[in-house]
């Protein structure tokens, strides 16, 4: 159970915005400031956050698409942030990624054997005999019959395309697939057979997932662990039974609770946040929650709070939050 | 009891495509009262927002056209009213709002100048007199500083303050009834939680009523007394909404509520799903449109199409649910 896949340390990606007269830098944008986790083989960490929080960032950068600014990423121990591009060759190949937008993610001039075949023609797996055969089984595995090899993305619905995007991603039999908001497009019919489809997979395949999602109940239903993501930081964490059954952060308490519950006999009383999440551009001092935070106080305005574990919370639930100190 | 305020007939809206003629809404019926809330809820495509913009006779022609039925409202039918005259009534008498409020706004213009030609195109009334109303209006939907923030432009304002702005816009003139169409589909869900109880107040401020759009049961059981399911052009089934969410009839209804991820004590091993996917408007089999991926099928629903019976709680269906 204890074997780590993926260890992120202190992971920084600052964005430059350029302006004035001679296009110099004026200010970073701090997207992903300071993040770690963990992610153990053959589990799923769910990512949740709002836009613009820097969920995408930080996936990207995991994946070597973006250069990180600062921090280490580490797959099996070896820190694939310091690698060029020769030795990463082979890491690239086992880590994968699927996105929000099956449409925009997929080229639309290419069938779906072309588009599942490039990855294998790619890294030269197999004989062509071999790479049709396999990539047969790829949309098997999806769920998705023979039919579908000589057609193009657009006579496929949405959820359709997503199941392909995920074969892609599997083509290469990775060990970690970063899938950014992989069903926020899809409607809830649809949402609930690929969400079953990527627990299948992560079960049966021993494929581990950075899952990441603005829906709290969708990440529930395919995490082991949980991240909840604030403008670039990780403000609490731990295994999903732990963050769902008692949530610590005022941030994440009031997210549950402003989830709109399909249940009309159930009074509630909700959280609702004053104001919009502040741009990354210019973070607030102290917590970076403090501006909308129902429980501020003082020491919250100057003091950067740390993640640390809450007395009394179970072993890796860890809360950025003064209330805990 | 008291007269619906608006009352739709059969309405059927047709497109013309590349493929063919796409009946996106086909014999549609319901009726709304003042002062109520009512989603209509469905799926991608399956004719919510369409049925929306004919209400407000914006339906774009060509390549579409209202095929037949009737939307009467304040004493005469809409469809066969003049374009000049729905000008008058939108704004004045319905307004709607968007899911993004960003293509809803003139970008090169101040949200004052906006709100204040709004005004004056309903009511008589100076330039400073409907500057003074905006800002009042604006105050109402929670634009913190109204004053100040009449001075900027769209892009200038927060996904969400844009929402609250169109909401202000839609309401200036105090319309009888609201069609809201994923006003908050665009937002994170702590903006939509704020953007949800702001229509929810004013509604009752304002004393309208309110068709609430959405692809999201969650919203629709927080913000609306009753709704109505679409599936595929049809209303398959509209219920008060406690019984809608009790005792679903229509086996859409049902696989529709039981399919949405709910944060749960104990989550469970799979999500129940719905077999298949929503077929084609083009190629739509000849009996109930759910056949294919109904559990509750029987020979009949191949053959015949049921039709939506009953006033408060109906479902358009051969085998419904038990009650
Ligand atoms: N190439 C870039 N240049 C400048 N700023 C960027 C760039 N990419 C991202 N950002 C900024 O970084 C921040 C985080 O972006 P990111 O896309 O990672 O957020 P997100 O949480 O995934 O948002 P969403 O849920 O909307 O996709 C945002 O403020 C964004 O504007
Ligand atoms: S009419 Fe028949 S096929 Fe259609 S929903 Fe009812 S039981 Fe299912
Ligand atoms: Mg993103």
């Amino acid at each position: 159970m204890s074997d780590v896949l993926l260890q992120v340390r202190e992971l920084k990606k600052y964005f430059p915005v350029r302006g004035g007269l001679f296009r110099r830098t004026q200010a970073q944008v701090r997207a992903v400031d300071g993040v770690d986790l963990e992610l153990q083989a053959g589990q799923t960490y769910g990512l949740v956050g709002e836009s613009g929080c820097g969920k995408s960032t930080l996936g990207r950068a995991i994946l070597r698409l973006h250069d990180p600014t600062g921090g280490q990423v580490l797959l099996d121990g070896t820190d694939i942030t310091q690698l060029d591009r020769q030795a990463l060759m082979p890491y690239r190949r086992r880590m994968q990624m699927i996105f929000q937008d099956p449409y925009a993610s997929l080229s639309p001039r290419r069938t779906v054997a072309q588009t599942l075949r490039e990855p294998l023609d790619l890294h030269r797996i197999g004989t062509p005999a071999e790479r049709d055969e396999r990539v047969r089984e790829l949309l098997d595995v999806v769920g998705m019959g023979p039919r579908a090899l000589n057609r193009y993305p657009h006579e496929f619905s949405g959820g359709q395309r997503q199941r392909i995007g995920i074969a892609r991603a599997l083509a290469l039999d990775p060990s970690l697939i970063v899938a950014d908001e992989p069903v926020s497009a899809l409607d809830v019919s649809v949402q609930s057979q690929v969400l079953n489809l990527v627990a299948d997979l992560q079960r049966e395949r021993g494929i581990s997932f950075l899952f990441i999602a603005h829906d709290l109940a969708v990440i529930q239903h395919v995490s082991n662990v949980v991240g909840v993501m604030y403008l670039g930081k990780i403000v609490e964490s731990g295994s999903a039974s732990a963050v769902y059954r008692g949530p610590k952060h005022p941030y994440t308490k009031a997210l549950m609770s402003a989830i709109p519950v399909p249940d009309p006999t159930r009074g509630r009383s909700r959280i609702v946040l004053e104001g919009d999440v502040p741009s990354p551009r210019n973070p607030p001092p102290g917590c970076p929650f403090h501006p909308r935070c129902p429980q501020a106080m003082d020491r919250c305005r100057s003091e950067v709070p740390v993640l640390k574990r809450p007395a009394g919370a179970e072993t890796g639930h860890v809360v950025s939050c003064h209330l805990y100190d | 009891m008291t007269e619906p305020l608006l009352r739709v007939r059969d309405l059927a809206v047709e497109f013309d495509t590349e493929q063919g003629v796409v009946r996106a809404v086909d014999g549609v019926s319901f009726d709304i009262y003042p002062e109520e809330t009512v989603g209509l809820v469905g799926e991608s495509g399956c004719g919510k927002t369409v049925t929306g913009l004919s209400l407000l006779g914006l339906i774009p022609q060509p390549p579409g056209r209202i095929a037949g039925g009737s939307i009467e409202f304040g004493g005469r039918d809409l469809v066969q009213t003049s374009e000049d005259e729905m000008r008058e009534i939108r704004g004045s008498d319905i307004s709607m709002i968007f899911q993004e409020p960003m293509t809803a706004l003139n970008p090169v213009f101040t949200i004052g100048t906006q709100m204040v030609d709004v005004l004056r195109l309903h009511k008589p009334l100076s330039a400073a007199q409907a500057r003074r109303e905006a800002i009042d209006m604006l105050g109402h939907v929670g634009i913190p500083a109204p004053a100040r923030r009449i001075e900027e432009y769209p892009h200038q304002l927060s996904g969400g303050q844009r929402q609250r702005v169109m909401i202000a816009m839609a309401l200036s003139c105090g319309p009888k009834l609201l069609v809201a169409d994923e006003p908050t589909t665009a937002l994170d869900v702590t903006t939509q939680a704020q953007v949800l109880e702001q229509i929810n107040k004013l509604q009752e401020e304002f004393r309208m009523a309110v068709i609430l759009v959405t692809h999201d049961l969650g919203v629709v059981a927080e913000t609306c007394r009753r709704a109505m399911v679409m599936y595929c052009g049809k209303i398959v089934e509209t219920a008060p909404i406690e019984e809608l969410f009790a005792r679903p009839r229509h086996p859409y209804t049902m696989g529709l509520l039981n399919s949405i991820p709910r944060i749960h004590e104990q989550r469970p091993e799979r999500l129940p799903v719905i077999p298949g996917r929503v077929p084609d408007l083009l190629h739509l089999p000849p009996g109930c449109r759910f056949a294919a991926r109904c559990e509750r099928v029987l020979d009949r629903c191949r053959a015949e199409q049921p039709e939506l019976s009953g006033r408060d709680s109906a479902a358009a269906c051969f085998n419904p649910e038990p009650a």
